[in-house]
Parts: structure tokens; C-alpha cells; sequence
């Protein structure tokens, strides 16, 4: 019985450009098999990841926005997106996919996962944590 | 609760030394290593930020890493200080954390 602890995934970077963005969600993935108290945060270039409308058809690599839909299932559901990063690229929450968990303390209510926060808070955030991975 | 930054990237390349200042606490640590060190230029652009950074920030850079690339220490920010790999270890140690900004 090991105790549990916070995991902070960052994610800085934009999703096709480099290998980061599909690495991190494999190891959130991996580590979700681990019952610790995840938690991911988007910054920067990272705002990029959750963005609607992704169509990798062209490019020839793995549509993986998707998959984030389906952290929920593995218990993961506290998503943090800075609001000053998405300004600075000119996009809102509402470019956002919806991402949403089952909350089994409340009747199984859909929940969203995703919430906006202020760089302040993020910095908060990441300072409440045990351990930090970046991406 | 503290936690030690660790920045690998040119200023002048990256935003990552920028976002990392803007997410630094009171306490923190910050460690410039590799191409990091630029950042450490003193009458750079980011002089300003590095400088300014967050109340009781530290701000460290690795001295191997500036040697190799020429920076002498006169050329350094004042308020940096260059640690060795020992340095490296006990920032690490007196940390709660670290957090790269890749």
C-alpha cells in the first residue's frame, strides 16, 4: 500500500511538431494504471493539444485529440488550461473540445474536465504538487 | 515548498525562460543549464525579466555549461549565481520539487 501522490503532467508544447505531446498523453495513460491523483496542465504552445477540429489526415500521423475524451474512464479528470496562453494565440475556451468525465459521487453526472485558469493560478498549481513531468 | 526550475533553452529561441519566470513563487529556484545559460547574458533582452523576477527568486546558472559557450563571468547577470554539478545536487536536494522547461 504505497501512499499517493500529486502528478503534474505539463504540457508546453503544440501537438504534431514534436513527439512531446503524444508521449505525455501515453505516459498520463500509463500512469493512470498507477491510482495516483493526476493532474494536467496546458501552457503555451501545449493550449494547442485540446483545440476542436483536429484533421491529421493530411500529414500522415495519428489524430490522438480524441483520446483525450477518453481520460475520464481512467480517472482522470482535472484538465488546466491557462487563460493568458490561449489569449496569446488568440483563442477562447469555446475552441476547445469538450471534455468531460462521470462523476460516480454525484449519480454519475457528466462533469466537464477542462477549466480555464489564470497564470497566478496555474502557478499555484504546479507549486502543490509532488511530483512535476514535462512535456 | 519550494521548487527548482530547470531551463535548457536559449532565451532567444524559446519561451520558455519567460513562462517559467511568470510562473516562479516566492522561494523558488531557477537553473539555467545548456543552451539555458544565455539567459544569463548580462544587456540581453530578458535582463530585464531575469532580474525582475518574482520577490526571492534565485536565479543559478551552471558554470560548465557557461564556460563552454564563453561566457565569462564578468559577462553574467550580478545577481546570478553559477553553481558546479554539486550545486546542481544540493539545489535538487533543498527543493520540493523540480520542474523542466523543456
Amino acid at each position: 500500500m504505497s501512499e499517493t501522490k500529486k502528478f503534474l503532467y505539463v504540457n508546453r508544447k503544440a501537438p504534431y511538431g514534436t513527439i512531446y505531446a503524444l508521449e505525455s498523453l501515453e505516459v498520463v495513460l500509463i500512469g493512470a494504471a498507477f491510482d495516483q491523483d493526476v493532474t494536467l496542465a496546458f501552457l503555451d504552445d501545449g493550449v494547442f493539444q485540446l483545440t476542436k477540429g483536429q484533421d491529421t489526415g493530411g500529414i500522415g500521423v495519428k489524430n490522438f485529440s480524441p483520446t483525450f475524451r477518453a481520460l475520464g474512464d481512467y480517472e482522470v479528470t482535472k484538465l488546466y488550461v491557462e487563460q493568458e496562453s490561449l489569449e496569446e494565440r488568440g483563442l477562447a475556451a469555446e475552441d476547445l473540445q469538450a471534455v468531460t468525465y462521470e462523476d460516480e459521487d454525484d449519480d454519475w453526472a457528466e462533469k466537464p474536465s477542462i477549466h480555464i485558469v489564470s497564470r497566478a493560478e496555474m502557478a499555484d498549481i504546479m507549486a502543490d504538487q509532488d511530483v512535476v513531468l514535462s512535456f | 515548498m519550494s521548487t527548482l526550475h530547470i531551463v535548457n533553452k536559449s532565451p532567444f529561441g524559446h519561451g520558455s525562460l519567460l513562462s517559467c519566470i511568470n510562473h516562479c513563487k516566492s522561494g523558488d529556484a531557477v537553473l539555467l543549464i545548456e543552451d539555458g545559460v544565455y539567459g544569463a547574458l548580462s544587456g540581453s533582452v530578458v535582463e530585464h525579466a531575469v532580474t525582475t523576477c518574482a520577490p526571492s527568486v534565485s536565479i543559478y546558472v551552471l558554470e560548465g555549461d557557461a564556460q563552454a559557450r564563453g561566457l565569462a563571468p564578468e559577462k553574467l547577470i550580478g545577481t546570478v549565481k553559477p553553481v558546479g554539478y554539486d550545486g546542481f545536487v544540493d539545489l535538487v536536494a533543498e527543493s520540493d520539487r523540480t520542474q523542466s522547461w523543456l
